[in-house]
C-alpha cells in the first residue's frame, strides 16, 4: 500500500525554477519569495498537480495512529536535504500565509485575544506584532462579538482584517454580528459596501477540553447567506488558504483543527494561493467516495490503510470548501465509483455531512448505487473523560465497516 | 465567594486597629494636614455630625483633633455608612502606604463606605438657547455661527419635520410598507451633521436621516428608498429608512440595535492606523447602551484611543421601556467615566448647543486621538416606527408638552429670527416649498419599476456562486410557469 503512495510521490514532484537552501526556515524564506517576486508560480489546486505535496501525507499516515496529531518526527523514506521546497508546521504555515499577506498590503492587519506581544494561543501571530506594530496586529479585550463588530466596521472602511477567535467556540458571542452584518452587509448596501474579513480560529474536538471547547461551528454558520467557509487540514493547503481568504472580497471563515496544529509538511518555496471553492483529491481510487474535511482526513486515510489491506480500494476527497460545496469534483468522483461515505466531525444533526448528503442526494441521485452513509460525531456535548471523548468522533474501524457495508 | 470577602474584612478590621495605633504618632502629622477633612462626609454618617476640622495652628490641637478622630473612626467601624461623593475615597485620611497595583497607585481608606448608587446631583446639561430660543449668555463670540450656516440649519430641520410628516403619511396611506419619524430630534440630526465634515464617517442607529440629508442626500433619494426602486442604492434588498450611501459616508442602516458601535470602533481603529485627519461618529439611542455591543466598544475606544464620537439620543423611551425601566444610572454620560472616555451630557433639543459640543469632541478626538461620549436629552415626540401608538404606554400630555417649548425646531427659529435671518414669509414659503417636493418625489419613486429580480441573487458574494446562479435559473423558471402571480412591476 505504501509503493502505491510513493509511486505516485515519484511521478509528480514538485519542480521549482531556483533551488532554494532547505535549511532556510519560514522568515527568512518569506525574504527571498519578496525578492524573486517576479519569477513566482502560483500553484491552482487541481486533482493531478496536487498529488506532489499530498502524498506525503499519505505516506505519513502509516505513522499517525490514533492520534491526529503528528509528531514532530521526520519524513520517511527520501532524504529531506535534496528536496526542493522548505519543512514546516501547519500553524507556521498559517503564520507564513498570513505575514506574506501584510507584508503584501499594509491594510491586512489581524485583531483577537492574545494575538499580540503573546503571538497568539496557538503561535500562529507569534512575532508579527514586533514585526508590523501592536496597532496592526491588535490584542483585544474579551468581546468577540464587539470586536467581530470592529472588524467588520474597519473592513467596510477599505482594512482587510483577519479577525481571530481564540477558539471557534467563542465566535458564537459573535453570531449576531457574523450573520447580520458580516454576511448581509454587502447586500443590503446595495454592493455600496464590501467586508473582505476573514475569520478564522481552531475548533473541534481537540484533547479533553471540555465540552464548551469542542465545538464544530462549522454546522452553525453554514445556513448564514454572504460567508463562505472553507476548512484546512495540512500545512500546504493551510497556507495557500489563508492567502486566498484574504484576497478574497468576501468575509472567510477559516477552520482549523486544534489537533493539526503540529503537523509537519513540506511546502514549496514559491508563492502560491488556493482556491477557496475547491476540494483536494487526497488519494484517488475506483470503489467508493469518502468525502471528508480536517482532522477526520487523517482517520480516513488510516482506515484507507486497512481498506486497501483487505482489497478496496477507496477514493478520499478532502472536501476544504464547506461554503459552497465543490460539487464539480465530488460529482466526478460519484459518477466514477458510485458510491459515497461521509466522514465529518460534525454532530449527525445539522451538520456540514448533513447538506453534504442532501446536495449528492439531490444532483446525483441517478449515479448512486447505494445509499449515502454519513459517518459523525454524535448529538451529544462532548465529554471530558477521555475515552469517552475518543468515542464521540468517527474512529478508522467505523470508517472501515462502513466501507464494507457500502461496497457490498 | 463569601469566604473570602469575610476574610477580607477581617482583615481590613485588624488593620485599622493597627493604624489606630499609629495614628496618634505625632510625626504622622504631615500625612493628616495634607489630607483634606471633608465635613460632608462627617455629616453623613449616622452618628451626630463633628464640627468642622480647623487648620492647626498649635500641635496640642492638632492632638485634640487626633483623637477626636480616632474616636469617630471607632464608631465608624461598627457601622458601614455611604458616602454621596464617589470623590471622598480618593483624599480620607490614610497611611502613607499605597498599593502599587497594576493600571497605578491605589491608596487605603480605614472607612468602610461603599460607593453610593448616584450622587446628589445629575450631570449637568449644557445649553446654549433657552426654551424662547434665546442664549443665555452672547454666544456670537464663541460659536461663531453665520447665517448662512443657522439658516442652512433650520431650513434643514424643516425640510426633515415635513419629509417626516409626509412620508409617515404615505405609510399611512398604504403607499410605502413601513417609516419611522425623527420627530422631536430634528436638532441632533441636523446640528451634529453640520458640526461635522464631510469626510468623517456615519455609523446610524435608523433615526438620523437627518445626517444624510446634511450631505445632500436628495428628497427624491430618500423617497427611492422607501419605495424600493431600481434607482435606489441599495437596490431594493432593504427595508424602508435603511439608507446608505457610500459616497455620502453614511453606512447602511442595519436593523440591529447597536451593533453599528463596535463598527464605528473598527472604522475609527482603520483612521488611526492611517494616520487621517477626520473621525467617526455612531449613534444610537438610550435603549442601545443596554447592549453588550455598547460596552464593549466604548471599552475597546478608550484603551485602543480611537477618534470615535459616541453620540447617544437619549429620547426617554425605547418603544415602549422609559429609561428608568432601562438602566438605573445617572442617564448614559456617567458610563463614560466608567470606561474611560471624556463625556459630556447637553440639550439635545438647541441646535446651538449640539453644534458647539460635536464641533469641540471633533476636534478633541482627531487631535488627541481619544473616544467621545456625547449623550443628548432629548424627546420622542413621534411613534417608535409606524408599527408603534404610543399613546398605549405614555400620556398625550408629555408627547404634547414635548412638541411644544421644548421642540427643537420652534425654539431654533425663535432664535434665528430675533437675529433677523428668518421670518414668517420665509416660513411659509420654504413649506409649502418642501411639501411640494417631498409629494412630487413620492410620485415619482412610485411610478419607477423596482429593480430586476436578478438583484436578488448579487452581492451576496462578488461573484455569484453555482448555487445561486442555480437558484436564480429556477425561480425565473418558476415566474415563467406562473406569470399571472408575478409582480408586474418587478422586471426579470
Amino acid at each position: 500500500m505504501s509503493s502505491i503512495f510513493q509511486a505516485v510521490g515519484a511521478a509528480t514532484s514538485l519542480s521549482s525554477s531556483a533551488s532554494f537552501d532547505t535549511k532556510k526556515f519560514q522568515f527568512s524564506s518569506s525574504r527571498s519569495l519578496l525578492g524573486k517576486r517576479a519569477s513566482c508560480v502560483v500553484v491552482r489546486c487541481s486533482g493531478a498537480k496536487m498529488d506532489g505535496g499530498l502524498n506525503q501525507i499519505g505516506g505519513r499516515a502509516d505513522h499517525l495512529v490514533t492520534n491526529a496529531v503528528a509528531t514532530k518526527a521526520d519524513t520517511p523514506a527520501a532524504s529531506t536535504a535534496s528536496k526542493p521546497g522548505h519543512e514546516l508546521l501547519l500553524f507556521e504555515a498559517l503564520r507564513e500565509g498570513l505575514e506574506e499577506e501584510m507584508e503584501r498590503d499594509a491594510r491586512v492587519c489581524v485583531m483577537g485575544e492574545d494575538v499580540g506581544h503573546y503571538g497568539g494561543s496557538y503561535k500562529v501571530t507569534k512575532g508579527l506584532a514586533p514585526k508590523y506594530g501592536d496597532l496592526r496586529v491588535l490584542d483585544t479585550p474579551i468581546a468577540e462579538n464587539s470586536f467581530t463588530g470592529m472588524g467588520i466596521g474597519a473592513a467596510m472602511m477599505g482594512l482587510r482584517p483577519i479577525i481571530e477567535g481564540m477558539n471557534m467556540g467563542f465566535l458564537l458571542l459573535a453570531f449576531n454580528q457574523i450573520s447580520n452584518n458580516c454576511g448581509m452587509l454587502h447586500y443590503t448596501s446595495g454592493g455600496q459596501f464590501k467586508i473582505p474579513v476573514v475569520i478564522r480560529g481552531p475548533g473541534g474536538v481537540g484533547r479533553q477540553l471540555g465540552a464548551e471547547h469542542s465545538q464544530r461551528l462549522e454546522s452553525y454558520f453554514q445556513s448564514i447567506p454572504g460567508i463562505q467557509m472553507v476548512a484546512c487540514s495540512t500545512p500546504y493547503n493551510a497556507k495557500g488558504l489563508m492567502k486566498a481568504a484574504i484576497r478574497s472580497d468576501n468575509p472567510v471563515i477559516l477552520f482549523e483543527h486544534v489537533l493539526l496544529y503540529n503537523l509537519k509538511e513540506r511546502i514549496p518555496d514559491e508563492e502560491y494561493v488556493l482556491n477557496l471553492e475547491e476540494a483536494e483529491m487526497v488519494r484517488p481510487g475506483e470503489h467508493v467516495t469518502i468525502l471528508t474535511y480536517s482532522r477526520m482526513r487523517y482517520h480516513v486515510m488510516q482506515a484507507a490503510k486497512t481498506l486497501v489491506n483487505k482489497g478496496y480500494d477507496p477514493e478520499v476527497i478532502d472536501i476544504r470548501s464547506l461554503k459552497p460545496f465543490d460539487l464539480h469534483t465530488i460529482g466526478n468522483s460519484i459518477k466514477k465509483t458510485h458510491r459515497v461515505l461521509i466522514v465529518e466531525e460534525c454532530m449527525r444533526t445539522g451538520g456540514i455531512g448533513a447538506s453534504l448528503t442532501a446536495a449528492i442526494t439531490e444532483n446525483f441521485h441517478d449515479y448512486l448505487d447505494a445509499p449515502i452513509i454519513c459517518l459523525s460525531s454524535q448529538d451529544v456535548p462532548t465529554p471530558y473523560a477521555g475515552t469517552l471523548e475518543e468515542w464521540t468522533v468517527v474512529q478508522p474501524p467505523q470508517i472501515v465497516a462502513a466501507v464494507e457495508q457500502l461496497c457490498r | 465567594m463569601a469566604s473570602s470577602s469575610l476574610k477580607k474584612s477581617k482583615n481590613f478590621i485588624f488593620y485599622n486597629l493597627n493604624l489606630k495605633s499609629k495614628f496618634l504618632i505625632p510625626d504622622r502629622t504631615s500625612a493628616i494636614t495634607n489630607s483634606l477633612f471633608h465635613h460632608r462626609l462627617l455629616h453623613s454618617i449616622s452618628s451626630p455630625p463633628s464640627p468642622p476640622v480647623p487648620k492647626y495652628a498649635s500641635y496640642s490641637q492638632l492632638n485634640s483633633a487626633i483623637f477626636e478622630l480616632a474616636c469617630l473612626r471607632r464608631r465608624l467601624h461598627s457601622t458601614t455608612s455611604v458616602s454621596n461623593d464617589i470623590s471622598q475615597l480618593a483624599v480620607e485620611p490614610t497611611s502613607h502606604q499605597v498599593l502599587d497595583f497594576p493600571g497605578g497607585k491605589v491608596k487605603f481608606t480605614q472607612k468602610l463606605i461603599f460607593t453610593s448608587n448616584s450622587t446628589e446631583e445629575r450631570v449637568h446639561c449644557y445649553r446654549v438657547l433657552d426654551e424662547n430660543g434665546q442664549p443665555f449668555t452672547d454666544i456670537d463670540s464663541s460659536l461663531k455661527i453665520s447665517k448662512e450656516l443657522a439658516v442652512q440649519m433650520y431650513t434643514n430641520m424643516v425640510t426633515l419635520e415635513v419629509m417626516d410628516t409626509i412620508f409617515y403619511e404615505s405609510q399611512r396611506q398604504g403607499r410605502i410598507s413601513f417609516y419611522a419619524t425623527t420627530t422631536g430630534e430634528e436638532a441632533i440630526n441636523i446640528a451634529s451633521a453640520a458640526a461635522l465634515d464631510s469626510k468623517d464617517f456615519v455609523f446610524p442607529q435608523y433615526r438620523e436621516p437627518g445626517v444624510l440629508l446634511w450631505r445632500g442626500f436628495t428628497l427624491q433619494e430618500f423617497a427611492n428608498q422607501l419605495f424600493g426602486n431600481k434607482y435606489e442604492y441599495g437596490k431594493g434588498r432593504q427595508m424602508p429608512i435603511h439608507y446608505g450611501s457610500r459616497k455620502h459616508n453614511y453606512i447602511t442602516v442595519a436593523s440591529t440595535v447597536a451593533t453599528q458601535i463596535p463598527h464605528a470602533v473598527g472604522a475609527a481603529y482603520s483612521l488611526k492606523m492611517e494616520n487621517q485627519d477626520s473621525c467617526v461618529i455612531t449613534y444610537f439611542g438610550d435603549g442601545g447602551t443596554s447592549t453588550a455591543d455598547f460596552h464593549a466598544a466604548m471599552n475597546f475606544a478608550a484603551v485602543m484611543e480611537v477618534p470615535v464620537i459616541f453620540f447617544c439620543r437619549n429620547n426617554g423611551w425605547a418603544i415602549s421601556t422609559p429609561v428608568d425601566e432601562q438602566f438605573r444610572s445617572d442617564g448614559v454620560v456617567v458610563k463614560g467615566k466608567a470606561y474611560g472616555v471624556p463625556s459630556i451630557r447637553i440639550d439635545g433639543n438647541d441646535a446651538l448647543a449640539i453644534y458647539n459640543a460635536v464641533n469641540e469632541a471633533r476636534k478633541m478626538a482627531i487631535k488627541e486621538q481619544t473616544p467621545v461620549l456625547i449623550e443628548a436629552l432629548t424627546y420622542r415626540a413621534g411613534h417608535h416606527t409606524t408599527s408603534d401608538d404610543s399613546t398605549r404606554y405614555r400620556s398625550t400630555d408629555e408627547i404634547e408638552r414635548w412638541r411644544g417649548d421644548q421642540n427643537p425646531v420652534k425654539r431654533f427659529r425663535k432664535w434665528i429670527e430675533s437675529k433677523g435671518w428668518w421670518n414668517d414669509v420665509a416660513e411659509s414659503e420654504y413649506r409649502s416649498s418642501i411639501r411640494k417636493q417631498v409629494a412630487q418625489a413620492i410620485q415619482v419613486a412610485e411610478r419607477i419599476e423596482k429593480p430586476p429580480v436578478a438583484e436578488m441573487f448579487n452581492d451576496v458574494y462578488d461573484i455569484p456562486p453555482k448555487n445561486l446562479k442555480e437558484q436564480e435559473v429556477f425561480v425565473r423558471k418558476t415566474v415563467k410557469k406562473h406569470t399571472e402571480d408575478y409582480p408586474s412591476d418587478v422586471p426579470l
